[in-house]
């Protein structure tokens, strides 16, 4: 089996220079002559594999460097330093035998043709990947059948829905059957229908293809359901790369115990700290270590209909995480 | 060969059927592109007409008959890529154009044919109009319309290229509406559509030489009018080829560094 990485960073950087000025007109003319520069350290040395197949989600809160990331990896962007290579070639040289096997999808920027049916933008496409026929028919056919494309197809695509428009977007973006697929927000802006059709899509075309996919979204949903690995950056640097379990394991001191009483009259201050209070319903934090005993306690001490413990959602590991990474 | 000539039919297919969304754009645009030479018709002829008939060798009915096939030239050889760049950068649609395994000028000229396929019909109409109101003088000959055919490609394709070179401005600066002010004025001046280049002064008629603009369009509405000599027919063709192959390297070069300088400062 090959074991080499499909993807591979190395300490990449990427530093942008901006030039900055002070409000006001005085600034304005000074700025004239002289131009002050300043550097952004958008990426700041990050080290990480993707193995052949393999799903990760990045993560990061705005400005943490992901689309960067992307950009470079997928070619549009030229590192400052570090090495990187995906499928064995150097991105931004943009061999075009690198570009027919990968794909970037952005969920905020549209690739089709907006005053024409999305099959003309496919069509496009098929000439500029230079598709066989028989591989267009075959892939489209299947992506038309995975995302329901059928009604859509010949409809304007200024005249589809957000959701019509993200799923045809992602179908002309895999047409070539790219072995490597980025994903920057697909789910962005969607009702949890179409993100849950569009999650499950993505996974089923991975098992399909056994594509490598990169994928960057603000909904953990996305991320809890696809990815077992996740890599989350900040400030332009690496803060976790590890199993979504262990991230919630890291960074979180704290588990939730819901109790339900028969009324709400007992101090539940004692036991914990109370996040909420309402018809008896009680939602405590307590240290995880302190978990088993005061479970116990409120067990023994207290007329309780119902007890459970669980972990916080993962947004709020998540929150916590990018707020450790701030600090 | 094949894959490439695959790309440009679908291209053109896209192109048209895009277009063609756009009625009331396409009617705009037409009429714009008949007034403007109709303008400079109707100032010359008045010219000619007060100067005793004839301005630079050219009479009333003479200029009717540049400015008509002037239309028809300037139509064919037209691009609008620059404002189309511009665009892309600021909206940073172009990204998504980067990411595809063919260079991006094809698309752009595969385009600029299919708005000449929409368009044709309508100037060529509005040239056979002008006509029946101007009676312009048209002595064409079998050498000349023969010749005209492979200038008119050749002026586009010029055309074509110092126009795309000159849209890359658009890597590196914000501001290139004024870049693209000052390429129209010298187009305007320099190409023969404010007037044919044989009225302007001299020294401007050096330049004119040295110059692309001339050889995109005066060259083969003159060449078409039967106002060339053989040996400046030659000459004309000499200097398009020339201008297709700096045309094409400044194309290859121009491009290499603004993409290196886009991926440099950030898409």
């Amino acid at each position: 089996m090959d074991t080499a990485p499909t993807i591979r960073l190395r300490d990449l950087r990427k530093t942008y220079r901006v030039t900055e000025r002070e409000p006001g007109l005085r600034a304005a003319l000074a700025s004239l002559v002289h131009r002050r520069k300043s550097e952004v350290r958008a990426v700041d040395g990050i080290t990480f594999d993707l193995a052949p197949g393999e799903i990760v989600g990045f993560l990061g809160p705005n400005g943490a460097g992901k689309t960067t990331t992307l950009k470079m990896l997928s070619g549009l962007l030229h590192p400052t330093s570090g090495e990187l290579s995906v499928l064995g070639y150097v991105p931004w040289k943009r061999d075009r035998a690198f570009l027919r096997r990968i794909t970037l999808v952005m969920g905020q920027r549209n690739q089709l043709i907006w005053d024409i049916p999305a099959a003309d933008s496919f069509e496009l496409n098929r000439a500029i990947y230079r598709i066989p026929p028989a591989d267009y028919r075959r892939t489209l056919d299947e992506l038309v059948a995975l995302l329901e494309l059928e009604p859509l197809l010949r409809k304007p695509v200024r005249n589809l829905s957000l959701g019509e428009r993200m799923k045809c977007e992602i179908a002309a973006a895999l047409l070539h059957s790219p072995a490597v697929v980025f994903l920057d927000e697909p789910t962005i802006g969607l009702d949890v229908t179409m993100q849950r059709r569009i999650r499950t899509f993505i996974a089923e075309y991975r098992r399909r293809h056994g594509a490598t996919v990169l994928l960057t979204s603000h909904y953990m949903a996305d991320v809890e359901a696809l990815c077992k690995r996740v890599i989350v950056i900040h400030h332009g640097q690496l803060l976790f790369d590890g199993e979504l379990a262990a991230l919630v394991q890291k960074f979180t001191a704290d588990k939730t115990i819901v109790v339900q009483l028969k009324d709400c009259a007992a101090d539940m201050g004692a036991y914990g700290e109370v996040l909420s209070c309402q018809d008896g319903r009680t939602t405590l934090r307590v240290p995880k270590a302190d978990t088993a005993r005061v479970t116990g306690r409120i067990l023994a001490e207290l007329p309780v209909v119902d007890l459970t413990v669980e972990d916080p959602p993962i947004e709020e590991v998540i929150e916590r995480v990018f707020a450790q990474g701030a600090a | 060969m094949k894959a490439l000539a695959e790309l440009y039919l679908q291209e053109i297919k896209t192109g048209v059927a895009s277009m063609l969304q756009y009625r009331a754009t396409l009617v705009i645009w037409l009429i714009g592109n008949v007034l403007e030479p109709l303008i400079y018709l109707v100032v010359w002829t008045t010219v000619a007409r007060s100067t005793g008939g004839s301005v630079g060798g050219y009479g009333v009915l003479d200029f009717a008959a540049y400015y008509i096939v002037l239309m028809l030239v300037n139509q064919a050889t037209f691009t609008w890529v620059m404002y189309e760049f511009d665009y892309r950068i600021r909206e940073g649609t172009f990204s998504a154009d980067l990411l595809h395994p063919v260079h991006p000028i094809h698309a752009d000229i595969a385009t600029n044919l299919s708005s000449k396929v929409v368009n044709l019909p309508f100037v060529v109409a509005a040239a056979a109009g002008l006509a029946a109101v101007f009676h312009p003088a048209f002595r064409f000959t079998p050498l000349a319309v023969a010749a005209f055919v492979p200038a008119l490609v050749l002026a586009f394709l010029v055309r074509f290229l110092v126009d795309w070179t000159v849209a890359l401005a658009a890597f590196w600066t914000t501001r290139v509406t004024a870049i693209n002010q000052i390429h129209y004025m010298a187009v305007l001046f320099f190409s023969g559509q404010i007037a044919p280049l044989t009225v302007l002064p001299r020294p401007l008629q050096v330049v004119a030489n040295v110059l692309p603009f001339r050889w995109t369009v005066g060259f083969p509405v003159e060449l078409l009018l039967g106002r060339l000599t053989r040996a400046q027919i030659l000459t004309g063709f000499a200097a398009q080829a020339a201008w297709l192959l700096a045309g094409a390297l400044l194309v290859r070069v121009a491009w290499r560094v603004s993409v290196r300088r886009y991926s440099a400062v950030g898409a």
